[in-house]
């Protein structure tokens, strides 16, 4: 997903920055970076605006992810959690769900359940791997509602200021100073579990963040000159907004979208572990829930499924760094 | 005073910019619970296992549940307006009462997670700082990065499994021994060892961001040129880190530490699930089940009047770490 948004980027970018880039700092500035090891601040990153914007060079953007072991390692790991999801059916046709040997087999003890097996004798590996299913397909969907939702919110905002303005920052505020997972649980409940109602109460509770930062952005962005000289080109609102806009915001974008995917598989596993989560669906969240109650007798069977989200999340994670210091090549930013 | 004005004057500002924020809350919240099927009359009749058709009407019409929804909007306003957030029909009292029996035990969980959150992090952070691009950094940032990932709600139960089954040194759950008579400092003891897991818990992940933010902006301020003054003027290393890095690094943090509040109070939520703890959060989910939605108004009401207070705490707080601040 990055070489190729980040190449249309790149194209779009060039051409009317190449003049004001050269009066930004030289990206190696900074003593404490060395060339392997770069800033790890991701989780941050949805705070930050970059109200000076610096040319992305979206070749040198693809390197400088490449040669970071750990982004490497969170994209491969990710990698593999997407081709397990899609490879869980075949692996495992049946119903994860099913009773299918004797209960509280430990891990190890059958060679037919590697993982072992629950109260009810379900295999907890093929729950683990139907699992990500829903994670990643709640996770990936949701962040594509709120990005686009909030994009276009956050865009609408910070380039038409004024009356406009006022009344989206408002209610960005209102969605901001609720408390968000607990506005989750009340949407889902009152909306009945299932995966689409997750899915869409996760992306409303995360649009705000994105249109801040869109909005930040764009707010920069919009007294430049290449700006100024689209709109004494006539160019069009969208054309301006979608084309010569958009494209150079998107940096803090991506980076933020990668840290949403893992907050959100967060918030799918902690809404199935309370009991909320589509009832029809093995999720890792729920299967932590069912084993809570046996957490004594048989922790194997809380410990495995949130293995399986920790790693996915920090992979996730480990990718919105690499993504970070990729795109991000700044260390300051003015906040 | 000219301090004192500045203050009012911050206060008087949030206070305005607070008050239509609050009402869209109010406004939007009250929509948003119409839409939800079924109310309190079904569930307390669901839960009684028989109802009679004049029965419900008559649990309707006494909490006003039958009249249209502009009324009982109006209703609801005029309530808060002389300062009542309502009766709750499930509960049966007010729910004024019923948030003030448990606003007090998720307070303390958040302002001890708080708490633990913000040292352990700007140690973490500064250790990170200090050591920029070396070993330590490295391994403490991935330590911080697996912070971030992992669920409280799975943290919380393998800290049971190890501290509370394997060990045997901590309880599971609850706030206190119950039926205990104990008394001063052994109380306060009974209650830290109740405190613990959960608060540690709901910190693990600000842990993470406190650090990372500490150790960027310590590296951002270590650049500056008053520091490479208070190295030439002969100040110790560890001084000049504590007084003139932390001290200019901390704003930030401040900042977040207030964004987090509403953050915190809905990871209370699932940690109050896990440890059985009797606070805001377990009541705001009970309330959900039960349809109760006077107090779930409430407790949304109160939750997002907590985090503006917390906003307006926090610019206090930056006009003191930093008098240009307050300048403006």
């Amino acid at each position: 997903m990055s070489s190729t948004d980040i190449g249309t980027f790149h194209s779009v970018a060039r051409t009317p920055y190449a003049s004001s880039a050269e009066a930004e700092p030289p990206v190696t500035s900074n003593p404490a970076d060395g060339p392997a090891w770069s800033n790890v601040k991701a989780p941050d990153a949805r705070s930050q605006q970059s109200s000076t914007v610096t040319v992305t060079n979206g070749r040198r953007a693809l390197k400088v992810f490449l040669s970071n072991p750990n982004a490497l390692f969170g994209t491969s790991f990710l990698v593999f959690v997407i081709v397990i999801a899609l490879l869980a059916p075949v692996l495992y046709p049946d119903d994860p769900l099913s009773m299918v040997g004797r209960p509280f087999l430990w891990p190890g003890q059958d060679s037919a359940f590697p993982l072992g097996t629950d109260s009810l004798g379900r295999d907890v590996l093929s729950g683990i791997l139907h699992g990500s299913r829903i994670s990643l397909f709640v996770g990936l969907t949701a962040t594509a509602l709120g990005l686009t939702f909030g994009v276009l919110v956050g865009s609408l905002a910070g380039y038409f200021g004024g009356w406009v303005d006022d009344v989206l920052v408002r209610l960005i505020e209102i969605f901001q100073t609720l408390p968000s997972f607990v506005l989750l649980v009340v949407l889902v409940a009152i909306a009945q579990p299932s995966a689409t109602t997750v899915t869409l109460a996760i992306a409303v509770i995360s649009w705000p963040t994105v249109a801040r930062l869109t909005r930040a952005e764009f707010r920069a962005i919009r007294e430049k000159d290449f700006v100024m000289a689209a709109r004494s080109l006539g160019y069009g609102h969208a054309r301006i907004i979608f084309r010569e806009i958009l494209p150079n915001a998107l940096p803090p974008i991506i980076v933020t979208s990668s840290v949403m995917v893992a907050t959100a598989i967060l918030m799918e596993s902690a809404l199935s572990f309370m009991g909320l989560g589509d009832p029809n669906v093995v999720s890792w969240g729920s299967m932590i829930g069912t084993g809570r109650e046996l957490v004594r007798t048989a922790w194997y069977l809380t410990a495995l499924p949130g293995l399986a989200i920790v790693f996915t999340v920090l992979a996730l994670n480990l990718i919105g760094d690499g993504l970070n210091d990729a795109l991000n090549p700044r260390f300051s930013q003015d906040r | 005073m000219p301090a004192l004005v500045r203050i009012g004057r911050t206060l008087r500002r949030t206070l305005l910019q607070a008050i239509p924020t609050m009402l869209g809350i109010v406004i939007l919240n009250f929509f948003l619970l119409q839409l939800a099927p079924g109310d309190a009359a079904d569930v307390m009749a669901g839960e009684a296992g028989s109802a009679t058709e004049e029965s419900m009407a008559a649990l309707r019409s006494r909490f006003g549940l039958d009249n249209p929804v502009l009324v009982q909007l109006m209703h609801y306003l005029n309530n808060l307006a002389h300062f009542s957030l309502g009766f709750s029909p499930r509960y049966g009292m007010p729910v004024a009462d019923l948030i003030g029996q448990r606003l007090p035990g998720t307070l303390t969980l958040m302002a001890v997670a708080l708490v633990i959150a913000i040292c352990l992090g700007v140690v973490l952070g500064s250790l990170m700082a200090t050591f920029a691009g070396r070993l330590p950094d490295r391994l403490l940032s991935i330590f911080s990065l697996l912070f971030y990932s992992i669920p409280s709600f799975w943290i919380g139960l393998m800290l049971i499994i190890f501290f509370s089954v394997k060990l045997g040194w901590l309880p599971s759950g609850g706030s206190g021994t119950i039926g205990s008579r104990l008394t001063g400092w052994s109380a306060f003891v009974d209650k830290a060892r109740y405190m613990v897991l959960p608060a540690t818990s709901l910190a693990l992940f600000y842990v993470a961001i406190y650090a990372r933010l500490t150790r960027a902006s310590m590296l951002e301020v270590k650049n500056q040129d008053f520091v490479r003054t208070a190295y030439a003027k002969g100040l110790t290393p560890f001084g000049v880190t504590a007084r003139h890095i932390l001290r200019n690094a901390l704003i930030p943090i401040t900042t977040m530490a207030g964004m987090h509040i509403g953050g915190m109070l809905g990871g209370a939520v699932v940690v109050e699930t896990v440890y059985s703890w009797p606070g805001l959060g377990r009541l705001a989910f009970e309330a959900v089940m039960g349809r109760d939605f006077t107090v779930l108004l409430g407790i949304l009401l109160l939750s997002s009047l907590l985090v503006i207070i917390a906003n307006a705490v926090v610019d206090l707080v930056h006009a003191w770490l930093d008098p240009r601040i307050g300048a403006r």
